[in-house]
Formats: structure tokens, sequence, C-alpha cells
């Protein structure tokens, strides 16, 4: 009973204290729930802008010795295809793309005329830069429109000769894209459950260093430990302030999100995603069983650390830990999957993904998610709490 | 009431502490005098339970802080070395933090903070955030929290350290306050006229052994010399020589 009483006045101490720090309040209230959302709207929204620009724009492209094939760029000009035309060589034109004074240059060799009219097959060279500024787009469609000329052309020359075209087309491929709205939304929102995550921890970060390292290189843990309060009891309710703090900044991250995205014309590219006030509620809920481990992840980390500097050191190496898994899972493209729901940030992530995906969440696997991660939680403390046992804590 | 018996600590291979062993007694003053890594803040830490004693006991109000660190924690009132503080805090608050820490109640821990407040003379800046605060307000807040729960016995590690002449004499005043109240103070320090201005008692300590301890006049006639700095470095030097 009186132990508790020792949790819940550090833990309030640390709480008020912490209110009153700039940093902490910063790093809690405004760089991860507002910085993170506004900028995801701002790149969605810039990607927009580009995508709806690009698919009205003609393609530039530079050929040199148009005047050796005037159909075939008579054919390239009616398709959106915008030609200026160039007399380079060949060096000529790796030399302009290398500079990025034309993005693509289309080669006509000299004998293009007379092999086309002999039938034998008649080259043209495409130049383009890959690693720099490299329009993917335009490179693609040209090579598919001159592809299309070339069948254009053997198709004539087939019915010169009498044979059906149709019969050298044995099989045609038809493209269905089933991805909904909302699911494609996700390659669009890939990073917010990152953001989100991240945001959470970082909402409690300079708390856990104040109150661990912080209390320490001030020497006021001295005298602190000389309270009649077991050690373990100290930093445990360091730990729950961190996660306190840690919680304030997921649901302000998230509903942050839900707010942004709504003024972001997601529609425009085919998406929505599912963000309203319902999924933000499910979101956190999912979140908030973790905001344990990190307070007790990142109080162990800086209880090892003898000044505020040597802790942040520390943690800006060690706090992305957690989150690799979720660079994985992008990676591997992994969905949601009972095994997976065992390991904390993934089971999160995959939870976040499926709820902005719109599709049903499975109870079980949410309960299995919020028991382990709760439970590595109890297991992180518990370890925060030997440490805090150790004599050499005051270093 | 504080008691050494045989106390003896080493970090690694270094003996900080060699078999201590002294008492201080209530109502008095006791100095714990040495120079600087004589091994005066390891016994007090010991004494305040921030160390564990690899042999030897020490004892406060006769309970033993390696068999019940937590009882023998709330009969003792602590100034570390350095007096830290919290800088969000205000005095207030710092103090009523320990008294909360201590188990009192809201309002006996508000009661107790102003009383406090009103003995040190803090009034002017008790509810001032402790981040501007001078040495000597730190120090004043430092020790109304150690003293916030009360305790018979109070222990305080170089407390004059980086204090100006006022602060000194306030500080000097408010120990025979306690003393006068029948409190157990003991405080090192490595100066001697402070040592000799406050002190009942004086325990001398050089590489981690008590060299000397009694009543200031008995040391320094055992050292056959009248002033006490030439009597320490008498006993320092015979303490080397061991």
């Amino acid at each position: 009973m009186s132990s508790w009483r020792g949790i819940w006045a550090v833990f309030r101490k640390e709480f008020r204290e912490n209110l009153r720090d700039r940093r902490t309040l910063l790093s809690a209230l405004v760089f991860g729930p507002v910085f993170g959302p506004v900028a995801v709207a701002l790149l969605v929204q810039f990607t927009i802008r580009h995508a709806e620009a690009q698919s009205d724009e003609n393609i530039q492209i530079a050929v040199a010795h148009a005047e050796r094939a005037p159909n075939l760029l008579a054919y390239l000009g009616a398709r959106g295809v915008d030609v200026v035309k160039v007399e380079f060589d060949e060096d000529g034109a790796r030399a302009a793309v290398a500079a990025q004074t034309h993005k693509i240059v289309l080669e006509i060799p000299e004998d293009f005329g007379a092999r086309l009219s002999e039938g034998q097959p008649a080259p043209v060279v495409l130049y383009s830069d890959s690693s720099r500024g490299f329009d993917r787009r335009g490179v693609g469609r040209v090579r598919a429109l001159v592809a299309q000329y070339g069948l254009d052309i053997a198709q004539l020359r087939f019915l010169a000769r009498g044979i059906d075209p149709i019969s050298v087309l044995p099989i045609s491929v038809q493209e269905i894209d089933v991805s909904t709205p909302s699911s494609r939304s996700v390659l669009v929102l890939n990073m917010l459950s990152y953001l989100v995550l991240l945001s959470m921890l970082f909402g409690g970060l300079y708390l856990a260093i104040d109150a661990t390292a912080g209390e320490r290189e001030r020497g006021s843990l001295e005298v602190l430990l000389t309270a009649p309060v077991p050690r373990e009891n100290l930093i445990y309710g360091k730990i729950l302030a961190a996660a306190a703090y840690m919680l304030v900044s997921l649901v302000l991250t998230v509903s942050m999100f839900s707010v942004a995205i709504s003024f972001v014309g997601l529609e425009q590219l085919g998406v929505t995603a599912n963000l309203g006030p319902r999924a933000a509620a499910t979101m956190i809920a999912c979140c908030a069983p973790l905001v344990i481990f990190g307070g007790a992840y990142l109080s162990i980390i800086s209880g090892f650390a003898k000044s505020y500097r040597e802790a942040q050191t520390y943690i800006g190496l060690l706090i992305t830990i957690p989150t690799m898994p979720l660079m994985f899972a992008g990676l591997l493209g992994l969905s949601a999957k009972l095994g997976l729901m065992f390991v904390p940030f993934l089971s999160q992530h995959l939870l976040l993904t499926t709820v902005v995906r719109a599709e049903p969440i499975d109870p079980v696997f949410v309960t299995v998610s919020v028991v382990s991660t709760l439970v590595y939680g109890a297991l992180l403390m518990w370890v925060a709490g030997r440490l805090y046992r150790r004599e050499g804590l005051l270093g | 009431m504080l008691e050494a018996r045989g106390l003896t600590k080493s970090f690694g291979k270094v003996a900080a502490v060699r078999g201590v062993s002294f008492s201080a007694r209530d109502g008095q003053i006791t100095g714990l005098l040495g120079p600087n890594g004589a091994g005066k803040s390891t016994t007090l830490r010991m004494f305040y339970t921030v160390l564990r004693p690899d042999s030897g006991d020490a004892l406060i109000d006769e309970v033993s802080v390696t068999a019940d660190p937590l009882a023998a924690r709330r009969a003792i009132g602590v100034l570390s070395h350095g007096a830290g503080i919290y800088n969000h805090l205000t005095a207030r608050e710092n103090i009523a933090y320990f008294g909360e820490l201590h188990g009192l109640e809201r309002e006996a821990r508000e009661a107790r903070a102003a009383e406090l407040i009103e003995l040190l003379e803090m009034k002017p800046f008790a509810d001032r955030l402790a981040k501007g605060f001078s040495q000597g307000q730190r120090l004043k807040t430092a020790l109304a929290r150690a003293l916030v729960h009360k305790p018979r016995n109070v222990l305080l590690d170089e407390p004059t350290n980086g204090l100006d002449v006022m602060a000194v004499r306030n500080l000097r005043k408010l120990l025979a306050q306690l003393r006068e109240a029948g409190h157990c103070v003991l405080f090192s320090s490595h100066v001697m006229q402070e040592v000799e201005q406050l002190c009942d008692e004086v325990i001398v300590i050089s590489g981690g052994q008590v060299v000397a301890a009694g009543a200031l006049a008995d040391i320094r006639s055992r050292a056959g010399n009248a002033q006490l700095e030439d009597a320490f470095v008498h006993l320092m030097d015979g303490g080397e020589a061991r």
C-alpha cells in the first residue's frame, strides 16, 4: 500500500515537472503530433498535384535525324509526344542525356529507312539516364509507342501476304487491378504507422532521459535514493510518467493525422483512407499498450548513461531498433498473421495498416497483440527495477 | 544516534573505507573531518543506504542499515554532496515532494513545508522555480527537504561547499538550532575552521580509517598542539605513515 504511494508520488512529480520543461513539451506535443501529420499531408498534396500535372502533359523527347523516319515521327506526334529535332551522333546523344539538356533522346540510324523497306529489323536507339532525373513514365510510353508502331507495320505486312494478323497474336493479356480505393491508400499512407509509433516514442523521450540520466547528472538522484521508497518503485513511477506522455503524444498524433488527411483531396488519387473518428480511436487503442514498453525501454537505455548528453546519444542510436520490424514489413510486404501479433511494434503496425485499409480486424489478433505487448512491457519494467537496485547506479 | 561498526567498502581494488567505527550522539554536532578522498562521503553514503557496506554495519537509532534500509531511511534526513534540487519545481514543491515520499498526507506535508520555509527564512523565494536559485537558496531548499519528515538524525555531506560567508553563518546557526532541539547531527568537511567552530565531537578520517575521535580539546591535547590545524596535519602524517 505504501509502496503504491511512492510510485504515485514519483509519477505525479515527474509529470508536473516536465509540464514546465519546454523541451519535453515540444517533443511530446509539437514535433510528433504536428510535424508528422502536416508533413504527410503536404507530401500527399504534392503527389496529387504532380500526378495531375503529369497526366495532362505531353512527353518531350529529342529526336536525332528525324528526317530519316517521318512516318514514325508523325505517329508519335499524333499520340502526345512533342518532338524536338536535333542533330546528335551517338556521343552527342549520350552527352545531352548526361547533362540533362534532354531527358530522352531517340536516335534514328542512317539505314533505318532502307532496312525497313527491305523487311529487316530496323533499329532505333533510345537514350535515358535511370540514375538521374529519370522520366520512367515517359521512357515507358515512348518504348510502347515505338513497339506499337512496329506491330502496326507487321500487321500491314501480314495483310499484304494474305495472312490474318490476329493469328500472330495467340495470347492477349487483360490486366485487372483489384485494389480498392482504401487498400490503395496504404501505398500513399505507408509511412503513417511508422510516424505514429515514432512520434509516440518521442513523446516520452525527454522525460525518460531527464528522470534518469538527468536526475543523476544534477545530483538529485542521491537524495532521492535516501527516501524510504524501494528503489524499483522510483523507476516504476518514472516509467509510468514517460508512458503517460507517450499516451498523450499518441492521442494527439493520431487525431492530427485524422484531421490533416481530411483536408487533403485523397479521392483525386483514387484513394480513400479510413481515418475517421472511429478508426482513429481503434488505432489509439491498438497502440496504447505500447507506451509501457516504450517508457521502460527508453528509461533502461538512459539509466545506463551518466549524463543527459550521453543518454541522448544512446537513444539516438537505439530508438530505431523497435521500429526495425516495420521496415522489414514494408520490404517483405508482410500482412497480419497470428504469429506476427507477438512482435511488439510490428503487430501494432500491421493492425494500424488493417484499420487504414478499412478491412475487418480480427479480435483474436488484437487480443494477442495487446496482451503480449503488455507482458513485454511488464518484463522491461522489471528489468528497469533490477537496474535501479544496482549499487553502481550512482556511478 | 548514529553508530558505525567496522564499516568497510571497496570499489574494485580501491579500499575506500577500511574498518571505520564511531558513534555520534543525540543533541550533539559531530564532524567527520578528513582530506579529500579520505572516505568521508563513502562512510556517509553507507549510513544513508545508498551504498551497502562490504562488511560491518551502520546503526541509525539502533536500526541496522543493512537489515532494514527502509526503516533506517525514515529516521534520517540527508543533505547530499552538491544539494541537487529540481529546477522545474518551486522550493515549496521540492520540500513537499520529499514529504510525500516520506508518506506525509497532503495537509501534513504542506503545513510542514510552510513551517520550514518560515524557519529557514525562505519566504521571498519559496514559490519561485528553483531554476534561478543562488547557492544559498539551493542549500536552504535542500536542507528543508532533508528535514521535512522531522528526522531524529541529520547527515550532511560537505554542506558548506560553494557557499559565501553569510550562507555559511546561516547554516551554522541552523545546525546549532538542530542541536538544541536534540537532533543528532553528523556532517563531513575538509575545512578545519568549520569543524572547530561547530562541532562538539570530531572524528578524523584518513586513508579510510579513523585516526582520532573525541572532543575537540582532547584531540588537540593528544596531538600536543593548541591549533586544530596543526593537530590535523600531525594526525594525517601519522595516518599516512601507517
